[in-house]
């Protein structure tokens, strides 16, 4: 019989304990005690079982008329995580509207309607969660001012990808996430949830990501959804926009956005429009030194249209793969990206670019690889292959830099401005 | 006044009730659940700092602690301290490692000591602490066991004893901002809770001097200011549970419980004056600024806001001392402390402080106060005098019906100041981070040590008085006393070790640089003979002078021509100028000899070498002859 929840009283060690059962991942009884501590027991005796109510709590959101209406989605991931009781670890759990009832400054921001799409680990998130989160962000976006989205910061960059590619968008679309869970006093889930609620009614018109810019509670960075990495496994910071500066900052206890970027898109700036289609035969392929191209070949042998390859430097692969580049890039597409992740990709240098070039890859410019994989997708689910061709260099929603420049010393300038 | 506090207690008849909480840090490598090593840094050694605030959280039960509220409603900033010896996991940037075993088996060993069960297998738990002290928001802590006794003459319970990660060093509280030193956080540390079986003030300090003892026994437990602190929980009958925080000097602990008893019994008596005076307390909080427009009160004039309230039929008794030197109105400013102002002014002490007889008036006449009534005045920025007021009328509500549940911090005249709401056990959930351990028999299996007290008693049979025995036994040189007691009397290695580095501190000296190689030379230089018992202070002031000094360097920087080969010549001289001397008296001529040879070398080296040395010598030149 599964105890897990009710009160129980037992003997064990010649003492009798009462408490309520927790979950156990190692077969022993876990009780919380009255003091609050969680004890394992192998040996004991059960005496009683008592039943006990659930707490529950329940938030209503009244509407205030004078604030701009804005849509959570809920997907999952830490920014929306609590103790599960099967399995002892934190998961995701919360509903949306309890992550409203968590936060009530976002009540003095914007009216929240909140909604769970997903609960999922953002691990877990797979191109077709991707369609359907861009047709319900489109039709939020008929209704709401702006819409945030609540995502594990794992894969949190390729949504953010994703929904830039298919939607064109007149109001922001904010991701965001938290490094620490949700149950703890230090979680940066509000923080950024606060932070994004004021991008979401700002005057910007293209997707986001919204998260700590530092490892203090002082502001958070707005990346450009299609120029964003997660690059720390751990820390709040985690987030860097690559090959570029964040489109602006938001200083959490002022409650200000400060814009960096000026020609970025701004609210109504385009046309509201849904794109949902993605070829899902497209693969991202890192080179080392000595990978065989046979890898090309097997992906091309299971119907693969599309090829990101992440090679070394400037954007090479060994000069072993160039035939079999020649041979399946007759109907495929092939992007050369640099797993150098800062920078733009040449292949006019040297030789092996040059080769490479002629067999038919197309360099990817400054993007991310992760980024140039979703691109492809998108561009091969919604043109034909020479159209798609032609847009892989092209800049479409941000994703490709007009010049490559000093990114890091112009954000440090940005952040030396208001001292 | 008429005073309780010179009166005598008669704690049985109270129904005194004390249970006491120590905790003490482990002297081990790394931190419980980093790899971080256990080092005090300086503040000035910081090379990082960032800051954050704390919300706080519904736990697993779904229930929101009371103490953990209350610090949320304050919403400061807390800056911390980061340096080469911290990592992410103190920064609550990275998940914690699993815990450290060298503290999980010390915190066995003295389980073991204190007779308790222990648990089948341990958990860690995330107890919610939202003061900044701890940058997660809660501090990690596991029951490792329970039911223990000691014996202090009668036996006392141990109720549970935690393993748990030590919180930050506070090092400035700025009102709005705390900064904390991140160097400290997650230091190993042992909470062990007796249960409240303590009747008097001196069982309590009888007992929390005991716990101390059996720690340091292991050998492997901090040592120096700050490194231990004991709570103490005191109830009386019809009084309440209070908890008090952080008791650092043991000598007081006594003062602390009689002083607490002491307040309970004040508070009450203040109840049943206010129920007889049939007092109640107005829940308005009046808006009074305007009244100090032209106020002589510096800290009134320059403050954003003044705001009183009125506690009807309190008159005289805000001022009441319920503790030496503290009043009523002292817990209600303790409590505006909390929330970042300097404290209240009362009705009972006004007017005063530059506050006038007709300001005062005017108050009253504001918020209508009869005769019988007390005003209480804060002032700052009016958000924090609003929640500090409203904070200080529940406080004044809880006097009519007695002692309030609370925490409270010690102060150093054993009086102590109002902290906190008492914490409830809904503060607790557990770290999912870090797996559980299971205790095996094998990780049981300790050996237990000499406990400090019965080492005392074994080095007094040595020779040693009462109070030397124990000094020398609670020493992290005792191990050295006891490899030296073979060569040496115990009086002269006691002095080496104890009573002359005691002298050399008391004169100024650094006698934290000396190492146990340090006494370990001067012993050797002792029993080779190479330097007399008397010479230790001069070696070691060497030592402290250059701690690097070489056994060699020593032997000739004190008392430069000192050393055997020193003395042989001088004797070979000696014995070759007093040759008629020794024709005549053979061996009768050693007395003479020798005082000639102290004369010299009197404290330098020891008698009993120099006689052995001459005899050998004067042997040699009479069998010569
Ligand atoms: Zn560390």
């Amino acid at each position: 019989m599964d105890l897990t929840g009710k009160k129980v009283k037992i003997k064990a060690k010649g003492k009798i304990f009462e408490g309520i059962v927790m979950p156990s991942v190692t077969g022993s009884l876990v009780l919380k005690l009255d003091n609050g501590y969680n004890v394992g027991f192998f040996d004991y005796e059960i005496l009683e079982i008592e039943e006990i109510e659930k707490i529950e709590s329940k938030t209503s959101l009244t509407k205030n008329p004078e604030l701009p209406d804005v849509k959570i989605i809920s997907t999952g991931g830490t920014i929306a995580s609590k103790v599960d009781y099967k399995t002892g670890a934190v998961t995701s759990q919360f509903t949306a509207e309890e992550i409203v009832g968590d936060v009530p400054e976002l009540a003095e921001i914007c009216n929240v309607d909140a909604e769970l799409l997903y609960n999922i680990l953002s691990e877990n998130m797979n191109v077709k969660h991707w369609i359907e989160l861009a047709r319900n962000v489109y039709s939020a976006l008929k209704k709401y001012e702006g819409v945030i989205i609540t995502h594990g910061t794992d894969t949190m960059a390729y949504t953010a990808s994703a929904l830039a590619f298919m939607i064109s968008t007149p109001k922001p679309i904010v991701l965001v996430g938290a490094q620490r869970s949700s149950d703890r006093p230090s979680s940066d889930a509000a923080m950024n949830l606060i932070c994004s609620a004021l991008t979401a009614t700002s005057d910007l018109g293209e997707v986001v990501v919204v998260m700590h810019a530092t490892t203090s509670d002082d502001y958070c960075y707005i990346h450009r959804g299609v120029k964003v990495r997660k690059c720390h496994t751990s820390r709040r910071d985690a987030f860097k926009s690559i090959n570029f500066i964040p489109l602006g900052k938001i200083d959490y206890m002022k409650r200000k956005i400060e814009w960096f970027v000026q020609d970025r898109f701004k609210r109504g700036e385009r046309e509201l429009e849904l794109k949902d289609k993605m070829e899902e035969k497209v693969v991202l392929i890192k080179f080392y030194p000595g990978l065989k191209p046979d890898i090309l070949e097997y992906y091309y042998g299971k119907g693969y249209k599309g090829f990101v390859l992440e090679g070394t430097g400037l954007g090479h692969v060994s000069t072993e793969w160039i035939d079999v580049i020649k041979k399946i890039s007759e109907d495929c597409l092939i992007i050369m990206t640099s797993q150098c992740i800062w920078g733009r990709v040449c292949d006019r240098v040297y030789d092996t670019g040059r080769y490479l070039l002629k067999a038919g890859v197309i360099e990817g410019e400054d993007m991310l690889p992760e980024v140039a994989l979703v691109k492809l997708m998108w561009l091969l689910g919604n043109y034909d292959l020479e159209e798609a061709k032609k847009y892989v260099k092209e800049n479409l929603v941000g994703e490709i830099t007009q010049s490559t420049k000093y990114w890091e010393s112009m954000l440090s300038f940005f952040n030396s401005k208001n001292k | 006044m008429q005073s309780t506090t010179k009166n005598a207690v008669d704690y049985n008849s109270v129904g005194l009730k004390v249970g006491i909480e120590i905790h003490q840090q482990l002297n081990t490598k790394c931190k419980l659940f980093c790899k971080c090593p256990t080092t005090h840094r300086d503040q000035e050694e910081s090379n990082f700092q960032f800051f954050r605030y704390l919300r706080s959280k519904k736990s697993e039960m779904g229930e929101v602690d009371k103490a953990a509220v209350e610090e949320v409603k304050r919403s400061k900033r807390f800056i911390y301290l980061s340096y080469d010896t911290t990592c992410l996991v103190e920064s609550d940037e990275e998940p914690p490692r699993e815990i450290n075993m060298e503290a999980l088996e010390l915190s066995l060993l003295i389980a073991k000591m204190l007779h308790m069960n222990v648990v089948d297998e341990v958990h860690v738990m995330r107890k919610i602490v939202i003061d900044g002290s701890n940058t997660t928001g809660f501090q990690r802590t596991a029951l490792i066991a329970f039911d223990g006794w000691i014996d202090v003459g009668e036996k006392i319970g141990i109720a549970t004893l935690c393993l748990e990660e030590e919180a930050c060093r506070k090092i400035e509280d700025r009102g709005s901002e705390v900064v904390y030193s991140l160097d400290r956080l997650g230091i190993p540390l042992v909470e062990i809770g007796t249960k409240p079986d303590i009747k008097t003030p001196e069982m309590a300090k009888k007992v929390a001097a005991k716990l101390g003892m059996i720690l340091r026994s292991t050998g492997k437990v901090k040592r120096g200011l700050g490194t231990i602190r004991q709570d103490v929980n005191i109830s009386i009958k019809d009084g309440a549970r209070v908890e008090i925080k952080g008791v650092q000097d043991l000598d007081i602990l006594d003062k602390i419980v009689e002083y607490e008893v002491i307040r309970q019994i004040s508070l009450l008596k203040i109840k049943e004056e206010l129920i007889k005076r049939g007092a109640k307390v107005d829940k308005k909080i009046y808006d009074v600024s305007e009244v100090f427009k032209n106020t002589k009160s510096k800290i009134l004039k320059k403050a954003k806001s003044v705001m009183a309230i009125k506690l009807e039929g309190f008159s005289g008794l805000v001022g009441k001392e319920i503790q030496p030197n503290r009043r009523l109105g002292t817990e209600f400013a303790d409590i505006a402390k909390t929330f970042g102002l300097g404290g209240i002014f009362h009705s009972d002490e006004l007017p005063a402080y530059g506050i006038s007889e007709k300001e005062v008036e005017e108050v009253k006449k504001r918020l209508e106060a009869k005769e019988g009534d007390a005003i209480i005045l804060a002032a700052g920025e009016s958000e924090r005098v609003k929640k500090a007021l409203s904070r200080i009328i529940e406080r004044a509500e809880q006097c009519l019906l007695g002692v309030p549940e609370e925490t409270r911090k010690a102060n150093e005249d054993g009086t102590t100041s109002y902290l906190r709401p008492l914490p409830g056990a809904a503060r607790m959930y557990p770290e999912t981070d870090v797996p559980p351990v299971k205790i095996t028999e094998e990780m049981l299996k300790l050996e237990i040590p000499e406990l400090i007290e019965n080492r005392a008693k074994r080095y007094e049979e040595l020779g040693l008085s009462k109070d030397l025995a124990l000094m020398v036994a609670e020493s992290q040189f005792y191990k050295l006393f006891e490899e030296y007691v073979k060569k040496l009397p115990a009086t002269v290695v006691a002095r080496v070790i104890y009573t002359v580095p005691t002298e050399l501190r008391k004169e100024g000296y650094d006698i934290n640089v000396l190492e146990e190689k340090h006494y370990r030379i001067v012993l050797k230089l002792i029993a080779d003979g190479k330097i007399a018992k008397e010479g230790a202070g001069e070696v070691l002031k060497k030592m402290i002078e250059n701690p690097e000094m070489s056994e060699e360097e020593l032997i000739n920087s004190v008392g430069g021509q000192s050393g055997l080969k020193e003395l042989e010549t001088f004797i070979d001289d000696l014995l070759n100028e007093k040759e008629e001397l020794i024709k005549e008296r053979k061996m009768g001529a050693f007395k003479p000899l020798m005082g000639e040879v102290m004369k010299v070398f009197r404290g330098k080296i020891d008698g009993k070498v120099v006689a052995e040395v001459l005899k050998k010598k004067l042997e040699v030149k009479t069998n010569i002859k």
